[in-house]
């Protein structure tokens, strides 16, 4: 039987990184269009914690990697572990979420893996041996069918287009390794986390995101994130002028986001954008300018100052409570 | 030190792409092409090591001979040679890999850079397979938390830096939640994300220069590559429409439609 292994990741905090839920939905996906077998690795210093959380995502096993030099995640420490872990196991897909760790880690393993890859996969086509992976090329302007050929094929997860598994009959069986870990050419120096008190972009419920009609100032628009318990989000404009961190950039080159409502409060819609949040299941675009392209994609439009609808649109909303 | 840099030609992303009736490809009419805008960054960062700690960048690209208006372009910026593989049709990341990776071993340079993904197939894989081929260590995403604006901030310890030994290079990446700082030794591959730096204008002595600096070329069978591609793209498509909405007068009307429509607050 062919073998689908999802690579799950563990966050610094030591808690499952949410995505890798979608990443396991979608090899899911994958196992039943192949008439496959689900497998998960999970790799670290103490997995444990995260174990219980894999073992009722309907996989047959879950495969865990402990060792202490697996503390801090490096693409060389961990690439031939897993390699070994895929080749041992003789799967046929290994993927894993788009996180950063897995556009890092999984083209290097695939290398190892003399795999060809798919990155950040959208959709799954055909059956049997014979899978295609659909994703977005020029920044989900166009999507594509591809095909890979090598015998080993690896992809990455765009956590967005794929439910979240949960609550399989039977769990798991786990697995314990002993990881062979090779020494490093890389070495860990530091991680610093960037915190903040409202929720991740790419889970929020909803993103209220702000462009460079804000002129730098989010006052307005983090007010009405706190009401709304919303994510913040911005342009790229607006990160690169450094007016808020880059790590709440909505875009091709930022984050992926999908929430239930995204608002767009001084954003004129580059393509960059779009890319980032086009599929958000209802959209409003709050701008001054009536052609800015934001409106061809908004479900809701209102052609008016920011400063002034934000305000309002807080005090209505107060209104419903 | 000796850096060797990407440059690929791109659509500008500033372009409109449409996908042909048929799926077979994109609609090449009214295009206009550049370097990899993740490239240019490369360039830039290559330029400013050098310009540090003295040597030499070289740039190389892989297409047909159009790809020298890109070579010429970080030429113009102040790269030093340029290397065309010259190869016209398919390539996948394999491929693309694997000829760079006989580039760096002719080469031998101390550091790759390259654009952390292109923004035509998306994919950001080359930088990774390229490290491993080569067993080298890899930082990809380099990036910081700075505004590029400000005089300031621009005069901060910059992402990608020479340690003191100048064996190593240590990289600040962007990745989720947070900032993680690397030290890889040297020769290693960093990939560059989009806020490492902004890339400088090509001045005009730059532009006259580039014409008489030297691009070596060569090929796949030069270098004993074969880049049968092993991803093929069967079919491309147009992602499906969002259907056309509707502008509102006012903020109670949306507040309306959110609550009775669409039903999200």
């Amino acid at each position: 039987m062919p073998i689908v292994l999802i690579v799950a990741e563990q966050q610094p905090d030591g808690h499952l990184r949410k995505a890798s839920l979608n990443a396991i939905g979608a090899g899911k996906q994958l196992a039943d269009k192949a008439g496959a077998e689900l497998h998960i690795a999970i790799l670290g210093k103490d997995p444990a914690k995260v174990v219980d959380e894999l073992k009722s995502t309907g996989a047959k096993a879950v495969h865990v990697g402990a060792a202490a030099e697996l503390e801090h995640y490096l693409a060389e420490t961990y690439a031939p572990v897993l390699s070994t872990l895929a080749t041992e196991l003789k799967a046929d897909y290994v993927g894993m979420a788009s996180t950063a760790q897995g556009k890092d880690l999984m083209p290097r393993l695939a290398a190892r893996l003399k795999a060809a890859m798919a990155t950040d996969i959208t959709g799954l086509n055909g059956s049997g041996a014979d899978i295609t992976f659909t994703r977005p090329m020029w920044a989900g302007n166009v999507f594509a069918e591809v095909k890979l050929t090598t015998p080993v094929k690896v992809f990455t997860v765009r956590a967005t287009e794929f439910a979240a598994a949960a609550g399989g009959q039977a769990a798991a069986e786990v697995k314990t390794f002993a990881p062979k870990v090779e020494a490093s050419k890389t070495k860990f120096v530091e991680f610093k986390e960037v915190k903040s008190a409202r929720p991740e972009l790419t889970e929020a419920r909803v993103v209220i995101s702000g462009g460079r009609g804000t002129k730098g100032d989010f006052k307005e628009i983090e007010a009405l994130a706190d009401d709304l318990g919303a994510a913040v989000g911005a342009s790229r404009a607006v990160c690169d002028a450094g007016w808020v961190p880059n790590d709440l950039q909505v875009g091709q080159t930022g984050k992926v986001v999908a929430p239930a409502l995204y608002i767009a409060a001084g954003i004129s819609g580059a393509i960059q954008h779009l890319a980032g949040m086009k599929s958000s299941k209802t959209i409003v675009a709050i701008n001054k300018d009536a052609e800015a392209p934001i409106f061809q994609v908004a479900d809701y439009g209102i052609v008016a100052d920011l400063f002034k609808v934000l305000p309002e649109l807080r005090a209505e909303l107060q209104k419903l409570k | 030190m000796k850096i060797l840099v990407t440059a690929k030609r791109v659509e500008d992303p500033e372009s409109k792409i449409k996908v042909k009736p048929d799926g077979s490809g994109i609609v090449q009419e009214g295009l206009k092409y550049k370097i990899n805008p993740f490239d240019e960054i490369g360039v830039e960062e290559g330029l400013r090591l050098v310009a540090k700690h003295t040597g030499e960048v070289v740039v190389v690209s892989i297409g047909g001979k159009e790809v020298q208006e890109q070579l010429r372009h970080a030429l113009a910026m102040g790269a030093h040679r340029a290397v065309w593989v010259n190869h016209t049709g398919p390539l996948d990341q394999l491929g693309i890999a694997a000829l760079l990776q006989k580039v760096a071993d002719k080469e031998k340079p101390d550091l790759v850079i390259l654009g952390k993904q292109s923004i035509d197939d998306d994919q950001n894989q080359v930088g990774q397979y390229l490290a491993e081929f080569l067993g080298w260590g890899q930082a990809t995403f380099a990036s910081k938390v700075e505004s590029l604006e400000s005089a300031e901030e621009k005069n901060k310890e910059p992402a990608v830096k020479l340690t003191a030994d100048k064996k190593s290079v240590q990289v600040v990446r962007e990745v989720d939640n947070g900032l993680a700082t690397l030290e890889c030794q040297l020769p290693a591959v960093v990939t560059t994300d989009l806020r490492l730096n902004q890339p400088r204008y090509a001045s005009l002595p730059g532009i006259m220069k580039a014409k008489s600096k030297p691009i070596e070329e060569l090929t796949p069978e030069k270098l004993g590559v074969n880049v049968t591609p092993q991803i093929q793209v069967l079919k491309l498509a147009s992602p499906p429409a969002r259907k056309a909405g509707i502008k509102v007068p006012d903020v109670a009307t949306l507040v309306d439609k959110l609550r009775n429509e669409a039903k999200v607050v």
